[in-house]
């Protein structure tokens, strides 16, 4: 691809400062030195270096004058006194991480340093006499019993060296054992920092961090350096000093001591919680997060969202029941009412002209059946309400699977007529399944309503029949006795929906709340808005002003138009362009909200429902294979190695195989009955290893609690519930077995 | 596939074989192994010098005999693959030369072993049989996914899949939703088409979760009408609706379990391994003693003629390794001898990838074993 220079007729202005012609040129031609390089060896005003970077010795009068900070630390760190060299200083706080990485910062800072000058940076003697004073600090990075027995010995030394932690010991282990702990990748991370003592002298801790790789932070990175090895980071350092949690995530804080977020007090707890191995947002400063959270309280007001699925058994009457309550409530038009009467008529169906308000496809209409969730929202005296309509037919429950994974509650529809009620609290009926779905699927709370209640000529006995049955197996499948109420209702005739019944056959013994009433006392869920941000689609498709939107519930953290999200599992980076929370443009959308995100700088065919949005710093987990506990229910054949299943899970319905049975485990205690069993039978406990075709988006339970739970289906039956409890990559693990 | 001759002398020999459609290539690659020798008519590129120097390239048919190194299947093509150097020198081709065989339809080849067990002599049986014949195609899908299959005694073909994004229905937003639906049903439409060829197959199923099955053929008849797709309405009785749990392959398995198919379909090898599958399954609810799987397990219950049913995915005997082959072919002999059944599954089928993942062996035990030991496992993962 020679190009032939036409010289004579050349355009020397064009050809001298062509400045978009760097095709194949590397920044080293033009300007000899790479960006990386200029950053490590020139002189930038830009970033803030002191001038004494450069120098040998130390001017005290400057560092005194210079800033706050170090009197500070003179206050809280004692001993630490003026009188050291920066070399000391720097060995000093090197050793304070190190002690803090180890103990926690149950040790005050100042008596930390005062130790540790005292023992003349000797990191073990001080470790010694600490451990010693303090009555054992409780270790914050206890690392959760790992289930597997497949871990070898390494495993059983860490969790002997964890007791010796926790049994008061007073030795501390050798240095050298602690970094096999650390370095050990089983071993939980919420301690990122690896700082072994010999760099520790030196006086930087080494972001192990892989993912952090950003090149903004790796100058950050490189700043911080300098500095402390010049020992006048005074500034961060006393910014340490005044937060010590920090220096425990100093990995990821690394970049945090930059960025303001080290002037928020943080718990420790609440930085565990962050992604392992990955940074917390930089996108925002932590200052805007607390105003999300102030935001959230201030938008909630006093009507609170709330996400309400309805279940119940195929014709229970969900959809009638709350087509109905939304006409009187309002939120139907009159004028569609009448509409849907006759055209339901005209079909022979005007007993389905309520559920015409929610079925809206003509297949759903034609048929009298709900077939995808229905969403639509409603206004009560105390709550603003999600109502999540769930198909009840038994091939939908795919369908109703991705509603309830979305609520906070949910109301249960029971058929009150004879006979209809027994078919479908039966073993085959979608009562029990329905009921046992959406308790494993983290809904807590629970209206059961008793519909229908007119064909029975509103008969008390009838209702303490099915209220006492009812009862008792929704606290089999674990509803507590205070989150569970029921209600007497006819969704078609409207009777005890919005108003107090007028029926006298119902008042006469029933003088309890509406069902609206009763949806008012709903408790509050409370939402993950101060993680990173997590969305999982469930719906693509094309704007009304060309572009696309997706739709979903924000699972946590918030979103904001202009905010950059990531797309997993493709990587993909998208922007926001318009946040859109029921109809109406939002300038924040947070977590528990049912929004419309449309978003530019990537194809529609590059979003697929299943697909997460997720914070650009603390990406999804992409997974092709996980390790969960699981739940089996009641099933017909055992489940065995390679038995094939339909994971579900928020949105995703995908075909799984379960790749190995790790061990049953005693149901109520969670010790391990066996291990390796040859087949998971009905009703048990387990711990198993399940594989995907395809990657996909997954949370761990322990990280985000809503995100942790799926569900496993076969031949139309769901045989299981679980959690996740450990991402595995698949190819990898499975090339190590073969 | 036509058997041609045959002469197996104390378990050496040779057969001569036609393959006469692509599944009798199925059969033809669970036979061959490495070592083997074959010979075959085949079309090689020969370079000639000329006195002058001169290169003279020109493709020649010859028939060729190699001893085979590497053998690959191409499941989608149905085309059989074999590599080996030469064993038998014609005046195109030296003696240690290599050539890959392209084995073709209705073209001899002739295969020698140093040892025919009885597991290949049988799968040569199995494949001569006329009488065991049954194409199905099926489609199976739920909103957003479908897969076309072909059916055949030994093999499952996925020969489309297709996923497209649905629009959920929402408020007052129909028309997406339906629109989306009807560019799915179409795709389905197109693959049904160009993939299902209506001769030879027996019929369709099509088979859902739901009323997507019912949608989708009304949908599809009604196309066939509007464009005049006479395939389609000609071979309108060819349809059956079967109810599958999901759009999933795995469900395929259900699918062929289904009485309304069961009744259609005489009793095919694809049922007969669901079936077999299930009963496994039956028996590991109601008396895990008596259901076992895993090499080591069912060796075990080999050892004490304990075995009623003998479940082996065709994959097993496929192992390069001879010692391994050897081991398998012994099992399946025992248990013959001893007067139980042996299923070998193609690991093409669902049936067949789910026995695989399950070990590749599985058994049915006359009698419950006791099992005893945990640690056994731990080798075979």
């Amino acid at each position: 691809m020679s190009r032939h220079r036409i010289v004579r007729r050349m355009n020397y202005e064009d050809e001298c400062c062509d400045d978009d012609d760097d095709y194949g040129h590397s920044y080293e031609d033009r300007y000899s030195v790479s960006p990386s390089t200029a950053a490590q060896f020139t002189y930038n005003r830009d970033r803030d270096l002191s001038l004494s970077n450069y120098m040998q010795d130390e001017i005290p009068e400057e560092t005194e004058m210079e800033m706050e900070p170090e009197a500070e630390q003179e206050a809280t760190g004692a001993a630490a006194g003026t009188g050291l060299t920066d070399v000391q200083k720097a060995r000093l706080q090197s050793c304070v991480e190190e002690v803090h990485s180890i103990m926690g910062d149950t040790v005050p800072e100042a008596m930390v340093s005062e130790t540790i000058l005292r023992h003349d940076f000797n990191l073990e003697a001080t470790l010694n006499e600490l451990l010693a004073r303090k009555d054992a600090p409780k270790s914050q990075r206890t690392p959760k019993k790992r289930k597997d027995r497949t871990q070898g010995a390494s495993n059983q030394n860490q969790q002997a060296q964890q007791q010796q932690q926790q049994q008061k010991q007073q030795e501390v282990k050798e240095v050298l054992e602690q970094q096999k702990q650390f370095l050990d990748p089983s071993a939980p991370r919420p301690v990122l920092t690896l700082s072994t003592p010999k760099r520790a002298t030196k006086g930087f801790a080494v972001d192990t961090n892989n993912s952090f790789v950003q090149q903004s932070q790796g100058e950050d990175a490189a700043d911080r350096l300098n500095q402390e090895v010049a020992a006048l980071s005074v500034a961060s350092g006393g910014d340490k000093v005044k937060n010590p949690a920090l220096s425990s995530v100093s990995g990821a804080a690394a970049k945090g001591t930059e960025s303001p977020s080290s002037s928020r007090p943080q718990t420790p707890q609440k930085l565990d919680h962050a992604p392992m191995g990955v940074p917390r947002s930089a996108s925002r400063s932590k200052n805007e997060k607390i105003d999300a959270k102030a935001e959230y309280a201030k938008r909630q007001g006093d009507k609170e969202l709330i996400n309400l699925v309805v279940i119940g058994h195929v014709d229970a009457g969900k959809s009638t029941l709350m087509g109905h309550l939304l006409y009187q409530l309002g939120s139907v038009h009159q004028r569609t009412m009448h509409k849907y009467e006759q055209e339901s008529r005209k079909l022979g169906k005007s007993s389905f002209a309520f559920a015409w308000v929610l079925d809206e496809t003509d297949e759903e209409r034609s048929r009298g059946v709900t077939m995808d969730v229905a969403q639509t929202r409603f206004v009560t005296e105390k709550k603003m309400v999600t109502l999540l309509d769930a198909p009840g037919h038994k091939d939908f429950i795919p369908n109703m699977i991705t509603g309830a994974a979305q609520a906070d509650v949910a109301i249960l529809v029971i058929n009150a007529t004879r006979g209809e009620f027994e078919t479908g609290f039966e073993s085959g009926g979608q009562t029990r399944e329905h009921a046992l779905l959406a308790r494993s699927l983290g809904v807590s709370q629970i209206i059961v309503a008793v519909n229908k209640m007119d064909t029975v000529d509103w008969g008390q006995s009838r209702y303490e029949e099915i209220v006492k049955k009812l009862r008792q197996f929704l606290k089999q499948v674990g509803f507590k006795e205070a989150d569970l109420s029921f209600v007497p209702c006819s969704g078609l005739g409207g009777e005890n929906l919005t108003k107090t019944p007028s029926e006298p056959r119902l008042t006469a013994w029933y003088t309890g709340p509406t069902l609206v009433q009763q949806i008012d006392q709903f408790k509050n869920p409370e939402r993950p808005v101060d993680k990173p941000f997590r969305l999982s689609v469930s719906d693509v498709f094309k704007g009304a002003t060309g572009g696309f939107s997706i739709g979903g519930r924000v699972s946590a953290g918030y979103i904001r138009p202009g905010d950059k999200v990531m797309v997993m599992p493709a990587g993909n980076i998208a922007g926001i362009k318009n946040v859109t929370v029921d109809d109406l443009t939002a300038q924040i959308a947070f977590a528990g909200d049912h929004v419309t995100l449309s978003l530019t700088g990537i194809d529609m065919s590059s979003v697929n429902i299943g697909f997460v949005l997720c914070d650009l710093l603390s990406p999804s987990h992409c997974a092709t294979r996980i390790r969960a506990k699981i739940v089996i229910f009641n099933l017909e054949v055992p489940v065995t190695r390679g038995y094939p299943v339909v994971f579900h899970y928020q949105c995703i319905n995908e075909p799984a195989i379960i790749k190995r049975l790790v061990a049953i485990l005693n149901k109520s205690t969670g010790e391990v009955v066996k291990n390796r069993p040859k087949c998971l039978t009905k009703n048990s406990s387990a711990i198993v290893e399940v594989e995907f075709e395809r990657t996909v988006c997954v949370e761990m339970y322990t990280e985000f609690r809503d995100l942790g739970r799926f569900m496993l289906r076969s031949g139309g039956h769901t045989i299981a519930a679980g959690m996740i409890e450990e991402i595995l990559q698949g190819k990898v693990q499975k090339d190590d077995q073969n | 596939m036509k058997l041609v001759s045959k002469y197996i002398d104390k378990g050496a020999g040779s057969v001569t074989l036609i393959a006469e459609e692509a599944e009798d290539m199925w059969h033809a690659y669970n036979i061959v192994t490495v070592g083997d020798t074959l010979r075959s008519t085949t079309i090689r590129k020969v370079t000639t010098e000329s006195a002058t120097g001169s290169v003279n390239a020109s493709k020649v048919r010859t028939t060729l005999t190699i001893k085979v190194e590497t053998i690959d299947f191409d499941t989608q093509a149905c085309v059989l693959r074999v590599k080996g150097r030469n064993v038998c020198e014609n005046q195109y081709v030296k003696l240690g030369a290599y050539h890959t065989l392209d084995l073709e339809l209705n073209r001899p080849f002739t295969l020698a072993k140093h040892e025919w067990d009885s597991v290949s002599l049988q799968r040569i049986e199995e494949a001569c049989d006329p009488t065991q014949n049954a194409d199905l195609a099926a489609v199976i899908m739920q909103e957003g996914i479908a897969h076309v299959c072909l059916v055949t005694n030994s093999m499952t073909l996925v020969r489309a899949k297709i996923e497209t994004n649905i629009p959920r229905k929402r408020k007052g937003l129909c028309e997406q939703h339906t629109k989306g639906l009807h560019r799915f049903y179409d795709q389905i439409i197109q693959a049904v088409l160009r993939h299902v060829n209506f001769d030879v197959v027996k019929c369709i199923l099509i088979a859902s979760p739901g009323f997507v099955k019912d949608q989708f053929a009304e949908y599809m008849l009604n196309q066939a009408v509007k464009q005049d797709l006479k395939v389609l309405t000609e071979n309108r009785s060819k349809f059956v609706l079967v109810h599958a749990s999901s759009g999933f392959k795995h469900s395929l398995k259900e699918v062929l379990n289904d009485p309304a198919v069961t009744a259609r379909l005489s009793d095919t090898k694809a049922l007969g391994e669901v079936k077999a599958l299930d009963d496994f399954y039956q028996m590991l609810q109601n008396d895990p003693d008596r259901a076992f799987y895993g090499v080591r397990h069912c060796e075990k219950a080999a050892d004490l003629q304990a075995i009623e049913t003998l479940l082996v995915s065709d994959e097993l005997f496929r192992s390069q390794d001879v010692q391994q082959r050897k081991r398998y072919v012994r099992m399946v002999d025992s248990v013959q001898e001893n007067g139980g059944t042996v299923k070998i599954f193609s690991s093409l089928h669902v049936s067949g990838e789910q026995l695989g993942q399950l070990s590749g062996v599985a058994a049915i035990l006359r009698f419950p074993i006791p099992d005893n030991d945990e640690d056994d496992e731990s080798d075979q993962d």
